[in-house]
């Protein structure tokens, strides 16, 4: 794995932007860019990413960036990885950076459409659980019994296994990361950078906004989702899978650490624990988590 | 349209960033806009949001190893390293997350509270 | 006429070929003589054959630029705009329901001032289904931006849409431009046209070269983000200026379209028999190439009629429709769509367009051809003479009538 001494200096996400404080998609985005050097035409529909880039006429991101509307990223990638084609220039790698709104829901079918194509580009989904530059509304992406500003009470379905929707579509190279581990990341985007074909990475990546945490606690709640088993950190080049060194020993129920302490840390949970625990809900949720493991690794390993 | 000449951003030695404007003015009247709503990469799009903090962040820097931790989990991207990976936030832009001084591992940074005793001290 | 060519026989036309195949085939030839770098295009009925040709001219190598098979509509025009933002000149047909589906997209392809080409084939809007042609496809997407021309004949299409990449990125318009024909009665008729070689249209149409910013890792910026209050009405201004542009560049686009190849197809509303007319035929599309017979027939029988076929739709040429109103006394307005709960779009615009001068010729709006039922020569006849005879008892009667509608 990359050290952290060996990671570039050079930045491409530039300070005194318009992004919360603390925010974890800025952190995912730095070292992405780090990683694909700059040579990227980054295509960003509707999503936190496109109001951080702050107002006309100055931006924050030092790369071209192409803004879309909300349905339409994989669309328009689409379009701009033919052109690059066409005028010879096709190395240049074409990356989405969608929110799990534009990617999980709306954004479906363009991504779907692409990938079956077989079309050469980066597709970012970076997974707040939630619509949050519209104000935290759910999404499919938002996990059982979160509380967001359309399921108050707590959503009744858990989220999606968008994963496995993007197996599906057998892309040449797909995996998971995590903003609290920025090398595991930069390696997986050096990787993806050296391969042709519909490529997908799956970052999870807290919001003190939405989630509604301490906002210096971001790292902390990312490593909590790994250490207690609930995000997995995987990576699958063609259909050979490999679970991340990180997520290796938490592969055993054994050695997660309790789901609670991922929980616990977060407002939108606050009702599994006030005003009393509600030891059902958190057994249903520990269930989701291995459900995760089981149906990950029966399906992708 | 916009007058833009590109030069080296005035950040620390060794930042290669290379796009800055600074000539990227706020235009006055319709013939100063282009035509299209493009815009240009710059240092401090929204301002100089060191102004949003509340804590600020303190390096003890007998304690720091240079370990490149804080530098790397910024999420403003405003920590800079020297040579020997001395780290310098720029407090311009620095949004007093908290998350360096969370990270640290040999829990050298502290974050001080502005207008406080401790900031009066230092 | 041989698929190998015969020579054209327009007076100073060089390179032409004469082909012979339907408007949407002759559609997909334009992508090669305009040297298309991008398609992308979902089937629609009767748009369906134009990406089914692009397709296989692609796949035989003919057509040298990228296709892609997009899933929906919407996709494709985001597809377009996509490729169009990266500097490559970009191409989609669709009709009615796919129109209806991208106009988000379409909104955004002018505002981002891209120069993309869209030919539309129109057909009705539904439920229920109906495949004919109506004009309310395109009419309901008058308010986005984007030129508009309406065509009637395959030689005026295929000629039309390589005219419109020209005006598209002139540096003074920079707006896209859509290219409207009608389903099936044009779209799948067969007939000769005239078929210029890249090489020839390379005299015309020099490679695209955006003039203001592109996606290019050599120089980054970003396109769309936010804009706020203090900056956004004067990005529209400028693109309503584009717009109006397009009235003057598009003369200029035809003179050297003419001098060149020798083909012109009228301007912006192409006359016939105009000067010494009393009542004038307003219409779109085939309907208007119709009315030339009904115009002959009508001048035998003594009436001072004319054939005034709106071209461009948008931007309205005003201008020339000031000049007409100057000198006809009534217009027979024909409009074979509707702004529903106003009126025909072409009668109000004509409308709207005299009100500041002091012309105040008779205007008629008649609302017919729906669902790609016939307007034929005599309905023509019937409702030029239906104006004719307002305007002689001097009484406006209806403001606007449906033509054949069932009692």
């Amino acid at each position: 794995m990359v050290t952290a001494k060996e990671m570039p200096q050079r930045e491409y996400v530039l300070k005194g932007n318009a992004s919360c404080a603390g925010c974890q998609d800025m952190v995912a985005l730095r070292h992405a860019l780090k990683a694909l050097e700059g040579d990227v035409i980054q295509v960003v529909p509707a999503c936190c990413t496109s109001v951080v880039q702050s107002l006309w006429p100055k931006e924050c991101l030092d790369v071209p960036v192409l803004n879309t509307a909300f349905m339409a990223a994989a669309a328009t990638a689409s379009g701009v990885k033919a052109a690059l084609k066409v005028k010879g220039r096709d190395s240049t790698q074409v990356m989405v950076w969608a929110g799990d709104g534009g990617t999980f829901d709306i954004g479906i079918q363009a991504l779907s459409g692409a990938f079956e194509r077989r079309t050469d580009i980066l597709y970012v989904c970076y997974n707040n659980q939630v619509y949050s530059n519209t104000g935290t509304q759910r999404s499919g992406a938002t996990p059982l019994y979160a509380q967001t500003s359309t399921t108050w009470h707590g959503k009744t379905e858990p989220e999606k296994l968008f994963d496995l929707i993007v197996a599906a579509h057998e892309p040449v190279y797909q995996a998971t990361a995590n903003a609290a581990y920025p090398r595991d990341l930069y390696d997986k985007f050096r990787k993806a950078r050296d391969i042709r074909g519909p490529k997908f990475i799956h970052i999870f990546v807290p919001c003190p906004q939405a989630w509604n945490y301490p906002v210096e606690k971001g790292v902390e709640i990312g490593k909590l989702a790994v250490e207690t088993g609930y995000w997995i950190l995987w990576e699958r080049v063609g259909d050979k899978f490999e679970l991340s060194p990180t997520s290796k020993r938490y592969q055993d129920p054994a050695k997660r650490k309790p789901i609670e302490e991922f929980l616990e840390m977060q407002g939108r949970f606050s009702r599994l624990f006030k005003p009393t625990r509600d030891e059902k809900r958190l057994a249903e949720f520990r269930v989701f988590v291995q459900h995760r493991w089981d149906v990950t690794l029966k399906t992708l390993a | 349209m916009l007058g833009m000449g590109l030069r080296p951003c005035k950040g620390a030695d060794g930042c290669v960033c290379s796009v800055v404007n600074e000539v990227n003015t706020e235009p006055k009247s319709r013939k100063q806009m282009p035509k299209t709503s493009y815009s240009k990469p710059e240092v401090g799009s929204t301002g100089k949001t060191g102004s949003w903090r509340v804590f600020d962040p303190v390096i003890d820097y007998d304690e720091c190893s240079r370990c490149r931790t804080c530098w790397m989990f910024c999420p403003e991207a405003c920590i800079d390293l020297d040579e020997d990976d001395t780290p310098h936030i720029d407090l311009d832009y620095c949004k007093g997350c908290g998350i360096c001084a969370e990270e640290c591992p040999k829990k050298c940074i502290s974050m001080v509270r502005k207008g406080s005793k401790k900031e009066e001290q230092d | 006429m041989h698929l190998d060519g015969t020579q054209g026989i327009q007076e100073g036309g060089t390179g032409l070929k004469t082909e012979l195949m339907s408007a949407n085939y002759a559609a997909a030839h334009a992508t090669v003589s305009a040297r298309v770098e991008v398609v992308a295009a979902y089937p629609i009925t009767p748009a369906t054959t134009v990406p089914e040709e692009v397709a296989l001219l692609s796949e035989e190598g003919i057509y040298k630029g990228e296709f892609i098979r997009v899933e929906s509509e919407h996709s494709a025009m985001f597809a377009c705009i996509g490729a169009s933002s990266t500097g490559a000149r970009a191409f989609t047909a669709t009709s009615s329901q796919g129109l209806l589906l991208m106009h988000e997209a379409l909104h955004w392809a002018s505002a981002a001032r891209l120069p993309i080409v869209l030919a539309n084939v129109n057909r009705s809007v539904s439920p229920s289904w109906n495949i004919h042609v109506t004009h309310d496809d395109s009419y309901s997407q008058r308010d986005t931006g984007w030129i508009q021309f309406y065509i009637s004949s395959v030689d005026e299409y295929y000629h039309t849409i390589i005219q419109a990449f020209k005006l598209a990125e002139d540096e003074r318009v920079l707006m896209p431009v859509m290219v409207n024909a009608d389903g099936f009665v044009l779209s799948h008729t067969v007939s000769p046209f005239d078929y210029l070689e890249p090489e020839e249209v390379d005299r015309f149409l020099p490679p695209y070269k955006p003039p203001h910013w592109v996606m290019d890792p050599d120089n980054p910026v970003a396109h769309g983000n936010i804009v706020f209050p203090e900056y956004y009405q004067e990005f529209r201004y400028a693109m309503h200026e584009g717009s109006l542009n397009a009235y003057k560049v598009y003369a200029e686009v035809e003179r050297d379209y003419k001098r060149l190849f020798g083909k012109y197809f009228g301007g912006p509303i192409d006359c016939y028999k105009c000067e010494d007319a009393d009542v004038l035929f307003v219409s779109l599309g085939t309907i208007g190439a119709e009315a030339k017979d009904a115009i002959d027939q009508l001048r035998d029988e003594g009436y001072k009629v004319g054939n005034a076929r709106l071209r461009m739709f948008r931007p309205f040429p005003v201008v020339r429709a000031r000049e007409l109103a100057k000198k006809a006394k009534a217009f027979a307005c024909f409009d074979r769509g509707l702004s529903y709960g106003f009126g025909g779009p072409a009668a109000g615009d004509l409308r709207s367009s005299l009100y500041a001068t002091k012309y105040r010729p008779m205007i008629k709006s008649y609302i017919g051809g729906f669902g790609g039922r016939d307007v034929t020569i005599t309905d023509i006849k019937e409702v030029i003479l239906d104006t004719y005879k307002s305007l002689e008892s001097g009484n406006l009667g209806p403001e606007e009538t449906w033509h054949d509608l069932m009692e």
